[in-house]
């Protein structure tokens, strides 16, 4: 729990240290005040400093919506704490509004008593009517309840920068840097970390090396800021969030889709297979195309194909013709890639299929995050089309779950599909560096010479059910294969009734036997409690902060994450069917719920939001007691 | 790629055991038999060889080739050769598709793997008609196609696939028909001989749902009348006895019976510009001859080149290294 961090007396005479487990903080402003930037420096420092955390990026779809507008706030969210944490927390302890727009956008979310600092050159008439705000909210008393903090940042920041030579414009924004100064202040932050980081960006030996002025600027305003804030008393303390005591080794800062690109990276590797990514540009999947495409050094080849279904067939073409092939996109890309996704599955060859989820349907929430793609993924193809399909619960997670999904489409010869979403993508958190040598190589189902005997395209491996992997360029092994079924074993064309139930049956019983290769579920909490809660993919930080903060308030709950949901671990039905009664949190209107269900059998309760945003722990834990209560 | 030196390959090691199941009398015959006569010619072991299709009687073609072989969905073959190609630039990629699947369901993956530049020989089978559906009427039927589908006769405008080849910038382009295999044979090895996307219309005739469709122009007592045989350097001129020339009145292209010396328009496929080939797609029967032949065989830098350059830049100066990868950027220790 965190500790409240505003139910501390001011003493204006005396700035002391004062230690707090946990803080959230919010950077909110327009699309071009640099919020991400301005959280993403401080995540990072607060990162090497050793803090755990987690961070929640919320930026608007459009790039720039008209200045000072709600449409066009971006945000940025960052949770750290001494402690160990798994969201990027619910209420605010602090809100940054560099405008109106952004205040009104955000301070729903600030706690009772929560700092707000604002800048004041955000808050003219202009602004509120361009936020459609009736009133002055500096004046007017709806902020009484909090702890505000006004200054002209924008126009301190103008002076500051002044003597670099920076005028108008430019030298306005550099406020962010400005703003971030005065919060290093207040969490007793060094600079050296972002003045380190803006050398390099914009220093001698980058493209800026014409314009020392922008990185002299943007230190200058944020030691500026700093200053001003140690000066001016604007706060009357420092507070001081301690080291995470985390497992011991060497950590660096990892978001979900970064994670992704290491994972591929290291399946490539790991299999001897060469990486082929082939990929639409998409939000909020697109950083893993940009991810890859800086690591040509790995062989990895990047294809920007012309559209989805490019992108898709190119990866199965290169598949076919022995590569490690990878498409990612989000939900509506996901919807064009279907067919060829049938076809990977009635060629059984491997191959990965991404989907970043965002809030659908059709073009959605682009945006904002969703689990509302799994039964597309489950079912939405032609006939009966099993494939494996893994969820990450953990911007991490996504490195070892690229990894695991690269593993079963080479061992089964299968496209798999790795489900993501966009909090974890575009969120952060601390990683343990793994040990490389640790990750065992991959095994694959390529053949080089069928000795004497004939080939035959779709001879199954007595275990694995897989077929065998026959690369053009191999002489001797010449077949071909397509999307009409397969005659069993020579992988012919043919269409008659016994063929066609006994090739469903060999590729249902294919990826069914995958079961037996992946981990059992596992129960957190209590196992024979009043409830088994079970949840999946990205939610996994909020269920189980909510699961445990129940569990401490003496209510007895278990919980199982799933990040295997087809097939689904062989221990699951018995958990199930055994449990006093079963919740299912997810963000969509009930679709694990439907799946589980309908599996099992059972009866469960969902807790259902698409808010575009994660659940919020506060709103779990209330909605698990209701349940529990109303259900007695 | 590699010269086999094993025993010289023929065309019965590229007929595969599968029957073959086009309609007697179909075109696509000629084109299968073409393809595995002029593939033993060019120096390229067998299992190097990858036919990819899309969906259509032109897309069973794979099966009936005893060659790496994937038979793929409606319209995607550029896109999943794509694919293949870049993975592994040894092997001699063709696509075969038709009308259907390459300008109608497949108009984009076409379109982009030639303005790429993809190194990948595209066979278009062109009967200006669906077949596989049962025939109705495609996107380089004529007007007033009466079929299934259009019972009143189409009121779609056609295309021509060489014109939109061009339009996507594509280095090589050509035209043949599937009564010709002598031609054909020369315009599958000269595709075959081009570094980089080529294109190759085969006039191909559906006897079921459209045939005779190209006879009034591709018929073998009519043709020399009709058709104009395009060659690199020579000019423009066709008819029995060679009488009738290709001419400029200024801007506009005209057909002319004995003209003077030197008034003839000389072909070059090699034309930077593009126009002339252009120019030559538009000609269209009764009023023109059809050109059949190379339009353009011009060099355009490859995709595949580059970014193979690209990648082996990148692996020379920095080798992969995942202890590297994992450790980039700032990092903190634990103790």
């Amino acid at each position: 729990m965190s500790t409240d961090v505003h139910n501390i007396p001011i003493n204006p005479n005396e700035k002391s240290h004062i230690d707090v487990d946990s803080v959230t903080i919010r950077f909110a402003g327009d699309s071009g005040d640099g919020m991400q930037i301005t959280g993403t420096q401080f995540t990072d420092a607060a990162a090497v400093f050793g803090n755990d955390l987690a961070t929640m990026p919320d930026f608007p779809a459009e790039i720039r919506a008209p200045a000072g507008t709600v449409a066009g706030v971006s945000a940025y969210q960052i949770h750290f704490s001494s402690e160990d944490i798994k969201t990027p927390g619910d209420d605010l302890n602090v809100l940054v509004a560099m405008n109106a727009a952004a205040l009104k956008a955000n301070i729903g979310d600030l706690e009772e008593g929560g700092i707000l600092l604002i800048d004041e050159a955000g808050f003219t008439e202009k602004d509120f009517e361009k936020a459609e705000m009736k009133s002055n909210p500096l004046e007017d008393g709806s902020l009484n309840g909090y702890r505000v903090i006004k200054a002209n940042i924008t126009e301190l920041t103008m002076n500051a920068v002044k003597e670099t030579g920076l005028k108008g414009k430019s030298a306005e924004l550099c406020k962010n840097f400005f703003t971030l100064g005065i919060m290093y202040w207040l969490y007793d932050r060094p600079l050296n970390h972002t003045l380190k980081w803006l050398d390099e960006k914009y220093g001698p030996k980058t493209k800026y090396k014409d314009k020392p002025e922008i990185a002299e600027s943007n230190k200058k305003a944020l030691t500026s800021g700093y200053n001003f804030a140690d000066t001016v008393e604007l706060f009357t303390s420092h507070y001081r969030v301690k080291k995470a005591a985390l497992p011991k080794g060497k950590y660096r800062k990892i978001s979900g889709n970064e994670a992704t690109v290491f994972g591929l990276l290291t399946a490539s590797q790991k299999s001897g297979r060469q990486l082929f990514y082939g990929s639409y540009p998409i939000t909020p999947a697109s950083d893993i195309l940009h991810g890859l495409s800086k690591h040509k050094n790995f062989g990895v080849i990047t294809f920007q194909a012309e559209d989805e279904i490019a992108a898709i067939a190119s990866a199965i073409g290169s598949a076919y013709a022995g590569g490690l092939g990878v498409t990612a996109t989000s939900g509506p890309g996901i919807c064009l890639k279907l067919e060829a996704m049938g076809l990977g599955v009635m060629t059984e060859l491997p191959l990965i299929i991404i989907d970043v989820q965002r809030g659908g349907p059709s073009t959605g929430l682009p945006t904002k995050t969703e689990q509302s793609d799994l039964l597309m993924v489950m079912f939405g193809r032609s006939g009966d089309s099993p494939l494996p399909v893994l969820a990450a619960r953990s911007p991490s997670d996504c490195f070892n779950m690229a990894v695991e999904a690269a593993r079963i489409a080479l061992k089964y010869m299968t496209p798999v599909v790795l489900l993501t979403d966009g909090y974890i993508a575009n969120g952060s958190e601390p990683w343990l560096i793994p040990d490389h040598t640790a990750i065992p190589e991959m095994k694959t189902n390529l053949v080089t010479s069928n000795g004497e005997e004939a080939f035959q395209a779709y001879a199954r491996d007595p275990v694995t059910n897989a077929r065998k992997w026959a690369i053009p360029g191999t002489p001797g092994l010449e077949h071909r294969i397509g999307g009409l079924e397969k005659a069993r074993n020579t992988g012919a064309v043919a269409y008659d009734p016994e063929n066609h139930q006994g090739m469903t049956n060999e590729r249902h019983a294919k990826i069914a036997g995958i079961a037996n290769d992946i981990p059992l579920a596992e129960v957190m909490g209590h196992k024979d409690g009043d409830a088994l809660v079970v949840s999946w993919g990205g939610t996994f930080g909020t269920v189980s902060t909510a699961v445990e903060e129940c569990n401490k308030a003496g209510m007895k709950l278990g919980h199982v994450h799933l990040q295997y949901l087809n097939p689904l671990p062989r221990n699951l039905a018995e958990l199930l069917t055994g449990a006093e009664r079963v919740i299912v949190p997810e963000l969509n209107m009930g679709q694990l719920r439907m799946l589980l269900g309908g599996t099992f059998g059972i009866q469960i309760q969902g807790i259902n939001q698409v808010r575009g945003k994660p659940f919020k722990v506060s709103y779990l834990a209330s909605e698990l007691h209701r349940i529990l209560e109303t259900q007695k | 790629m590699t010269t086999t030196t094993a025993e010289p390959l023929t065309r019965k090691d590229f007929a595969s055991p599968t029957a073959i199941r086009w309609c007697p009398g179909c075109g696509d015959y000629s084109i299968l038999t073409t393809m595995q006569g002029i593939l033993p010619t060019l120096g390229i072991p067998k299992e190097n060889f990858v036919f990819v299709s899309g969906i259509g009687c032109s897309s069973r073609f794979p099966y009936y080739m005893n060659t790496y072989g994937f038979h793929t969905i409606h319209g995607r073959a550029p896109a999943v050769s794509t694919g293949v190609k870049l993975t592994n630039p040894n092997l001699q990629v063709w696509v075969i598709t038709g009308d259907g699947d390459a300008l109608s369901i497949g108009g984009n993956h076409f379109i982009h793997a030639l303005r790429r530049n993809m190194d990948v020989k595209i066979i278009l089978f062109n009967n200006r008609i669906y077949g596989l559906t049962k025939g109705q009427y495609s996107p380089t039927s004529g007007v007033g196609t009466v079929s299934p589908s259009t019972p009143y006769g189409s009121v779609d405008l056609p295309l021509s696939p060489i014109s939109m080849a061009l339009g996507a910038e594509a280095g090589f382009v050509a035209r043949t028909s599937d009564n010709d295999v002598k031609h054909m044979g020369e315009v599958f090895a000269a595709a075959a001989a081009y570094k980089g996307a080529a294109l190759v219309e085969v006039l191909q005739n559906c006897v079921i749902f459209a045939d005779k469709i190209h006879d009034p122009y591709v018929g073998r007592t009519t043709r020399n009348d009709t058709l104009l045989y395009l060659k690199h350097g020579e000019p423009l001129r066709y008819g029995k006895e060679l009488e009738k020339g290709l001419v400029l009145d200024k801007m506009t292209m005209k057909t002319k019976v004995n003209p003077a010396e030197g008034e003839t328009i000389v072909h070059d496929e090699k034309d930077a510009s593009g126009a002339l080939g252009f120019y030559l797609s538009r000609l269209s029967h009764p009023e023109f001859p059809v050109p059949v032949g190379v339009f353009r065989n011009v060099e355009r830098p490859s995709y595949i080149t580059a970014m193979r350059g690209q990648i082996d830049t990148a692996q020379a100066k920095n080798p992969p290294s995942l202890d590297k990868l994992f450790n980039s950027g700032s990092t903190w220790t634990v103790d």
